[in-house]
């Protein structure tokens, strides 16, 4: 059934600030992203398919790449006449997509990433790029990817072996489970 | 005895929605020196009105007191419904049971506790009111216009031909405006040039209009019908009367290399110049911030060729000074240039330019003499990008309105550019095509059906240059955002119209409203578009708002009609309501001592010296009188008076203790 | 900082060294969560922040130098936000177990070296660094500009001031603040190849013959990657990437040793 509205806007208003209703389509950020051309839907696309307002658009959006292919380099915003805040509403809209399960299959390398750095953090405080890319290729069975790298790294002495730990390891375990989602 | 008649309007159901009209009426009836007291729906209406005139006829009513909205909407005609029934209208006062009380309480009793108590209020003061007849003040018939743009011209001609003497006032060397600038005008494609010069020149060897240039309003004193104004003729250097206009001087001047503000900073001028050959008058004047001689005491070189020795070295502005009874403000506008953007370049590259500034590469006088090239290289660009709303449109940047001219002349600008370059290319980023006067959509579609220019929905992220390129970075909107690169030959920005520069110290100096953006304001939006909230000042023109030439002469010859109005009658009425200093027998004369402190509260300039004199012609006393065509009735000098001399007539000192003293009984 | 962009590292603490800056470390300060975090869990990309700086504050630091630019950009971003709204400062500080007052001054290394040091580079200049350069701000640096506040944000000039007072020939060109696909350097190389590509392809094209940068992000996506955008762009570009501390360094005699200068991967051939 189409056109079933989703109150999604005045949820994102709540939380980040943006209206969407002020946008009107003039295109300006998605002429300066760096991202379009790899993107399924630019970013004044995505603003629109949230301005309807219905639950099908909504779910284009969770389901997009677009969504986990935006940078937050801040270009579109920067130059955005009506100053709509997209990275914040990509940010809202990332979060919702993993929440609700909807994250689009082509962008499993991207949440693969940012779940293994956030693991990194968790159990050491700090990024451990052995640990990030252990984690990352078990996730993603890329097993071979940059394999090559990891050798001249060592060499260049850019390749901690040993992890460098928090002393306070316990406030950071206790900020990732208050902020569990 | 007093017989006051007692009117409560319920004004539909703005004021009987909150107050119980019909009990204000009963209660007031009781009030000692009411003689009648009704409530009525509408008592503004015509039915309204001929009740309060049959009441007033019938009971001889010496006074009338009207419960109903502010007297802002309707003391007037309150006012004159009493005076068509014989008696004066000032004995006729407004209780605000709108405003003041229906409109900002809830139902209930104390809201019509309140109501009543108004009504009372008002009742004693109309007891100590008196009679008080109009003052006729006489009107000086002259006008004077600043801004010799469309609209100056357009204004200072309908006066003109009315019979009356304008005074036309212009900060540049020339009239024209920006007009003058402009190459062909839109929807018709008229040469701009060739249809303003003919007025020009009317305006230039018009009996009734006396056309002063490099000149600007220096201060401005009185009020409608009695304007003092000073005006600074700012030095020339050169004699217009010995002055032939030849030429020379400006053919030898060594400085060249000015940036000629006509042609919008693309081509130069010399120090000593004619802004342009169409020029009037058609007589230099010598820019002393770039002139040789003014800078470093050197050169002269101009005044050695001058066939007629008509330059003159180290004259000292002159102030003028003139009595006129209308003002008409004229001065248009600005627009933004190209450093204004970030995005763009921050002017940085020559090749991206505005509209004001195409318009002079379009024009048969411009510095390529209408050939479009390059400023860079002057080569002729065979690809275009005009980008539309560059700055409009835009809360991010200062400006969120919409600059109304810039689609029809980025239509135009194409349209030129692909007349004049077949093989041309050009593109328009828009937002939304407006094109809503006459014959305008036609032209719109003109350019794209006809012209070739191709339409793209999305606004240009930004501009930068490689190897004598322009990159333009923009966007398909109607094909959902697919960002859409141009390697352009020339950018030309549709920059947005502003208020021109000095405009909020002139509305400051005339004492006109102006908005945040400094535009100047209008009386009402709607109905009262020529006026200002200043009796006697009018506007007309860009300095409103952006505005294309039909509306700008519409307005112009509006407002002259208005200038015509008010030249129309003999004297000019003004309301009663101003000060008045007492005067009594001999031998005090008045109890005002001349101490004379409300003559420096007075805003207005408003008080004089009376002086009172003996059969011999000596002098007795001097005291303080009130000139009734200046005196706007503000009250100031009646608070700084200590001796009590000096009241306001209509608000006199006992009508207000009168108000109060019932408000307390209450 | 021991990673990555351990010569990033390196080369502010040589500098600051030369300069007479002293730097104190945070005690047991955390990662910011950088693009994961706020990617997939706002009040995570709240908190992690903010630990630093209440950190900082609870040990005392009025003012704190962030060298990278993604660091620099989500400190101050969270406390904008927080001084914004007093309930997610409280929650933020529930979460973190730690009181927040949001008072330390946040300085990004070009902000770090215009005010300590911005008069005396010049002068202690002994090996000009005369070569034409790109200098490269990247995303995060300037933008968002309502919060960060920092320099101009098209066409920025911070860095190229600095760079110009140590002899170099800035060069004016067209991604000084264009995104080079930051995270995405593992998960999608290939659109960093294509990012990164473009803009080292336009400064090459502009005749520089060193890009300068100010972020550890960008500078391995712009010489980690560098196989991987020659194949993209189809030819070998071997224009060397140096940090800004490094390129200051140089111009101020320090060994290249002590600049981290060998642990590029492209090789940094300056004459």
């Amino acid at each position: 059934m189409k056109n079933i509205s989703s109150n999604v806007t005045d949820e994102l208003q709540a939380q980040t600030g943006v209206k969407v209703e002020r946008c009107y389509q003039c295109g300006k950020c998605s002429a300066g992203c760096v991202l379009a051309e790899d993107m399924d839907y630019p970013p004044n696309y995505i603003i629109h398919l949230l301005q309807t307002g219905t639950k099908e658009n909504l779910d284009t959006v969770l389901k997009s790449k677009s969504i986990w292919l935006c940078l937050n380099c801040e270009n579109c915003v920067g130059r955005c006449p009506m100053e709509i805040d997209i990275p914040k509403v990509m940010d809202f809209m990332r979060e919702r997509s993993l929440k609700e399960n909807k994250q689009s299959k082509a962008a499993k390398d991207i949440i693969a990433f940012h779940r293994s750095f956030l693991d990194c953090i968790k159990f050491t405080g700090h990024l451990y790029e052995i640990g990030l890319i252990v984690g990352f290729k078990a996730r993603t069975m890329h097993l071979w990817q940059d394999v090559k790298l990891a050798p001249k790294m060592f060499a260049k002495g850019k390749l901690k072996l040993f992890p460098e730990m928090v002393k306070d390891s316990h406030n950071i375990k206790n900020i990732f489970s208050k902020t569990k989602k | 005895m007093s017989k006051i008649g007692v009117f409560i309007c319920h004004c539909g159901e703005n004021i009987s929605a909150t107050v119980d009209c019909q009990r204000v009426a009963e209660e007031l009836s009781k009030v000692d020196g009411v003689a009648y007291s009704i409530d009525y729906k509408y008592m503004c209406s015509d039915p309204g009105q001929t009740l309060i005139k049959q009441a007033i006829k019938e009971h001889n009513l010496t006074g009338v007191v009207i419960g109903s909205c502010s007297p802002r909407m309707h003391e007037l005609t309150f006012r004159k419904t009493c005076a068509e029934a014989g008696l004066n209208p000032y004995m006729c006062e407004i209780a605000n049971l709108r405003e003041h009380c229906s409109w900002v309480h809830e139902k209930g009793e104390a809201t019509t506790e309140k109501a009543i108590s108004l009504v009372k209020m008002l009742v004693e003061k109309v007891k100590k009111d008196h009679p008080l007849t109009s003052i006729q003040v006489p009107i000086t018939k002259k006008a004077l216009v600043i801004g010799g743009g469309i609209a100056g011209i357009q204004a200072s001609l309908d006066i003109a031909n009315c019979g009356h003497q304008v005074i036309l006032i212009e900060k540049d060397p020339s009239i024209g405006g920006h007009m003058s600038q402009l190459s062909e005008t839109f929807p018709t494609l008229d040469c701009s040039q060739c249809i303003l010069t003919p007025r020009m020149v009317e305006v230039a060897q018009h009996p009734n209009i006396t056309l002063y240039t490099y000149a600007e309003l220096d201060s401005v004193e009185g009020s409608i019908g009695n304007f003092h104004v000073t005006i600074r003729l700012k030095a020339k250097s050169v004699d217009p009367k010995k002055c032939t206009g030849c030429g020379t001087c400006s053919s030898k001047c060594p400085q060249k290399k000015i940036p000629s503000e006509f042609n919008a900073g693309l081509g130069t001028r010399t120090a000593i110049y004619v802004p342009f050959p169409q020029a009037v008058p058609n007589k230099p004047v010598i820019d002393k911030e770039h002139c040789n001689y003014y800078q470093k005491g050197k050169c002269q070189l101009c005044k050695k060729v001058c066939p007629t020795d008509a330059i003159e070295f180290d004259k000292p502005d002159e102030l003028l000074k003139e009595d006129v009874g209308a003002i008409v403000v004229t001065t248009g506008f600005n627009v933004l240039k190209t450093d204004f953007f970030p995005e763009y370049g921050y002017g940085k590259y020559k090749d991206v330019i505005t509209g004001l500034q195409f318009e002079r590469l379009a024009s048969a006088s411009g510095p390529t003499l209408g050939e479009i090239r390059r400023p860079s290289d002057g080569q002729i660009p065979k690809k275009i990008v005009f980008v539309a709303c560059a700055g409009s449109r835009d809360p991010a940047k200062g400006i969120p309105y919409c600059s109304k001219i810039c689609c029809m002349y980025t239509a135009k600008h194409a349209m030129l550019y692909q007349h004049k370059v077949h093989d041309g290319e050009s593109y328009v980023f828009y937002m939304d095509v407006r094109a809503g006067g006459k014959n305008y959509e036609e032209f719109v579609r003109r350019a794209i059906e006809e012209d070739g220019v191709k339409y793209v929905r999305g606004r240009v992220a930004r501009v930068y240059e490689k190897d004598g390129k322009l990159i333009v970075k923009g966007a398909d909107t109607l094909l959902g955002g697919a960002p859409v690169e141009i390697e352009a030959d020339m950018v030309v920005l549709a920059t947005a119209g502003v208020s021109n520069n000095g405009a909020e110290q002139l509305a400051q100096k005339m004492h006109i409203s102006y908005d945040s953006y400094k535009f100047f304001a209008e009386a009402h939006p709607k109905l009262r578009p020529v006026e200002t909230n200043t009796a006697g000042i009018f506007l007309a023109g860009a300095c409103q708002a952006p505005k294309d030439i039909p509306d700008t002469v519409s307005g112009a010859s509006g407002a002259a009609v208005k200038v015509a109005g008010l030249f129309s009658q003999s004297m000019l009425v003004r309301e009663p309501l101003i000060a008045v200093v007492n005067r009594c027998a001999p031998p005090l004369f008045s109890t005002c001592v001349g101490c004379f402190m409300c003559e420096t509260a007075c805003p207005y300039h408003a008080i004089e010296h009376e002086e009172i004199k003996n059969r011999n012609g000596d002098v007795i006393k001097t005291v303080a009188k009130v000139n009734p065509g200046l005196c706007q009735g503000c009250g100031t000098c009646v608070a700084f008076c200590r001796s009590k001399s000096i009241d306001i007539q209509g608000y006199t000192n006992e009508e207000m203790y009168a108000e109060v003293v019932s408000l307390l009984n209450n | 900082m021991e990673g990555t962009s351990r010569e990033y590292n390196e080369s502010v603490l040589a500098l600051g060294n030369a300069l007479d800056i002293e730097f104190e470390e945070i005690k047991d300060w955390n990662c910011c969560g950088a693009t994961a975090a706020h990617s997939v869990n706002k009040e995570l990309s709240l908190s992690l922040p903010a630990r630093v700086l209440a950190l900082a504050e609870r040990q005392n630091f009025s003012e704190i130098v962030v060298p990278c630019a993604a660091c620099y950009n989500r400190l101050t971003t969270t406390q904008y936000e927080l001084a914004q709204d007093e309930e997610k400062k409280k929650r933020i500080s529930e979460i973190i177990e730690m009181p927040y007052d949001g008072s330390v001054r946040i300085l990004n290394v070009l902000q770090m070296l215009q005010k300590y040091a911005v008069d005396s580079i010049a002068q202690k200049v002994t090996n000009p660094f005369k070569h034409s350069v790109a200098c490269y701000y990247g995303c995060l640096l300037v933008r968002p500009h309502k919060i960060l506040q920092f320099d101009r944000v098209e066409d920025p000039q911070s860095m190229d001031t600095l760079m110009s007072a140590i002899g170099a020939n800035t060069l004016d060109w067209a991604f000084k603040t264009e995104c080079c696909g930051g995270g995405l350097s593992v998960s999608r190389t290939d659109i960093v190849s294509k990012l990164s590509g473009n803009l080292l392809k336009d400064a090459k094209d502009r005749g520089a013959e060193a890009i300068i940068v100010a972020c550890p992000m960008c500078h391995s996506n712009l010489d980690m990657r560098r196989p991987e955008i020659n194949k993209y762009l189809g030819e070998d570009i071997e224009i060397p990437v140096l940090y800004i501390t490094q390129a200051i360094g140089l111009a101020l005699g320090l060994e290249p040793e002590k600049l981290g200068i060998k642990r590029h991967f492209v090789n940094v051939n300056l004459i």
